[in-house]
């Protein structure tokens, strides 16, 4: 029951990052790397900030760490011409170090003690069960999000985002500034991604200098699982299929823990393999169609013969 | 309305490649005219349209667009001015969005606002009625991804694209090369009738020469950056392609069967 319930949450909460990833890798079409860094960026500020005993303030924090960390690496793609995957390493990279002095050099920080926003739920909702209310908090922030993001991308500047992924040099022929779109967008994308480290944080009431690592698998996979489910049709359904996609990923991976499949650590590969495959369908089914075609045709030219 | 001065491009200055993509070009556009170029391949006509759109910024010369001085503005800026149709259909359109949602982004061009539905009610009703005119049932279809429509219908959706917030100055690059013959037709009607009832400033890329002599008050010719034949409305009339080839021969005294063979 707490597996089921536990994985439940994880999948809300880490949907949100995976909005931030889808944002960037589907609507944007830009490889972004700086997740692992914004990710722990958000996650540290929101620890410390609740640490001092500001839950949400801590969050609010977060999500301006990320925008800040995205429109850095949108600059230096953009106005600086440095190649996306480059910019967004760079960003990553030098988060680290600065990941680092938020926490006072420690590598990690625990919130044992201190009210979270989960608590202060909890403490609201005292007659309902905590895990029911994590998983009411969860929701309500998925519910939110997904309702801000569709307004906006509904929206002048969110349209000229989403064309921007599609035809950039038709959005600047529309009198738009392609790099400020570019911009704006990777600040979404990772203020999203922060929101989602500065609410694990304080779930896990616990901080740790190392919780981005391979988390832009875990989105990338999350995403692509919710293709399976809902193909690349719309925006909103693109929203949607994001949560979905994170928690299936959070319950196959509870299964393949469970059922002692594989130890733990190899969870990262396991990820990292169900991407690579996922993102080679495309190629595999191209590369068999061709072999069909052209096993039939040798097959018509022997029959001719 | 446009003005282009003593404008030059070379391309890879300083190095054994470089090449004068345009040389000294003087052009003076009033508001309505309507003029089509003609030119071999790699005359550099796209390059002219290129640096007036702002693509890049000219080595020598101004380009003055009603009255502003645009020479050194941004490409998104001048935007705001000029409508550009190319050739290839795909270019001018985002195919993942809707007609409704292409035409609302280009309907924002020159207005500042940025948050509020980009398509509503109003919007809507005037993208129907705009479509409807052309007689296509595109109307019908403003839900329909771009990406789903022929090379054809996506022109026309880009024409009004460009034109649905009046531009100073319109660019057609070849914008019916890769149409059928029937389809090239009627999207040429639909531009002189749209360029016609706006009295639309209109610079036209073809290499159709009966169709360049036709269309429009003023032909020009461009030669390796230059502009080698200017020819009025009035001549025009008079002239027959054979003329046009004939004159254009004499100017470069190149062989006549070589340009036919390029041009015609
Ligand atoms: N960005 C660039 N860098 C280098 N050379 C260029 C560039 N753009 C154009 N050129 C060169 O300038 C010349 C003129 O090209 P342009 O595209 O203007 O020709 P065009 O008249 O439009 O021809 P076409 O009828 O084939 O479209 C060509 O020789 C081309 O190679
Ligand atoms: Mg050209």
């Amino acid at each position: 029951m707490t597996l089921l319930l536990g994985s439940l949450q994880l999948g809300l909460l880490y949907g949100i990052m995976v909005l931030g990833i889808y944002i960037s890798f589907r609507i944007l079409n830009i490889p972004d790397l700086t997740t692992e860094g914004s990710f722990t960026f958000g996650l540290v500020i929101s620890a410390l900030i609740a640490s001092k005993g500001h839950p949400f303030l801590g969050i609010l924090l977060a999500v301006a760490a990320g925008a800040a960390a995205g429109i850095i690496t949108g600059f230096l793609q953009t106005k600086c011409k440095i190649h996306p995957v480059v910019a967004g390493i760079l960003t990553m990279s030098g988060l680290y170090s600065i990941n680092l002095l938020v926490m006072g050099g420690s590598s990690n920080l625990t919130l044992l003690g201190s009210d979270t926003v989960f608590s202060v739920f909890e403490g609201m909702l005292s007659s309902v069960d905590k895990e029911i209310v994590r998983i009411i908090v969860a929701i309500a922030v998925a519910v939110i999000t997904v309702v801000i993001l569709f307004v906006f991308f509904k929206s002048h500047l969110g349209l000229a985002i989403r064309a921007t992924g599609d035809n950039a040099e038709m959005v600047s022929a529309s009198s738009i500034n392609v790099d400020g779109m570019k911009i704006t967008a990777l600040g979404i994308s990772n203020a999203l991604i922060a929101l989602c480290g500065g609410l694990i944080t304080q779930y896990q009431s616990f901080a740790d200098i190392n919780s981005g690592v391979g988390i832009l698998v875990v989105g990338l996979a999350s995403v692509i699982i919710g293709e399976l489910f809902f193909g690349r049709r719309s925006v909103v359904l693109g929203f949607i299929s994001c949560f979905v996609g994170s928690i299936v990923y959070r319950y196959i991976i509870a299964i393949a823990i469970k059922s002692e499949w594989f130890p733990a650590y190899m969870l990262k590969f396991v990820s990292a393999v169900i991407v690579a495959v996922a993102l080679a369908v495309p190629a595999i089914k191209s590369a068999l169609k061709v072999l069909s075609i052209r096993q039939s045709s040798m097959k018509g030219g022997s029959k001719n013969a | 309305m446009l003005k282009i001065e003593n404008a030059s491009k070379v391309f890879a200055k300083g190095t054994p490649n470089a090449h004068t993509a345009l040389n000294k070009i003087n052009l003076t556009l009033a508001k309505g005219d309507f003029v089509t170029i003609l030119g071999s391949n790699g005359a550099g006509k796209s390059t002219l349209f290129n640096a007036v759109c702002g693509n890049f910024i000219l080595d020598e010369g101004r380009i003055i667009l009603d009255g502003r001085d645009m020479t050194f503005m941004s490409e998104h800026r001048r935007a705001r001015s000029i409508g550009r149709l190319f050739q290839d259909p795909m270019k001018g359109t985002a195919p993942n969005l809707t007609i409704e949602e292409n035409l609302a982004l280009s309907y924002s061009r020159g207005h500042h606002k940025y948050f509020g539905p980009a398509v509503g009610k109003k919007e809507r009703q005037l993208f129907r009625e705009r479509l409807a005119s052309f007689d296509m049932g595109l109307e019908d279809r403003m839900q329909t991804k771009m990406g789903l429509l022929s090379g054809g219908q996506r022109q026309v959706v880009t024409l009004l694209m460009s034109t649905i917030v009046l531009p100073k100055l319109l660019l057609l690059d070849e914008h019916t090369a890769a149409l059928d013959p029937a389809t090239a037709e009627k999207v040429m009607n639909i531009t002189e009738k749209i360029v016609r009832d706006n009295n639309l400033t209109t610079l036209m890329i073809t290499h159709n020469m009966s169709s360049a002599m036709i269309t429009g008050n003023r032909t020009i010719m461009l030669d390796s950056g230059e502009i080698i034949l200017d020819i009025s409305k009035e001549e025009r009339e008079k002239m027959t392609v054979d003329d046009l080839l004939k004159k254009y021969s004499e100017k470069k005294q190149k062989q006549f069967d070589n340009d036919r063979m390029l041009l015609g």
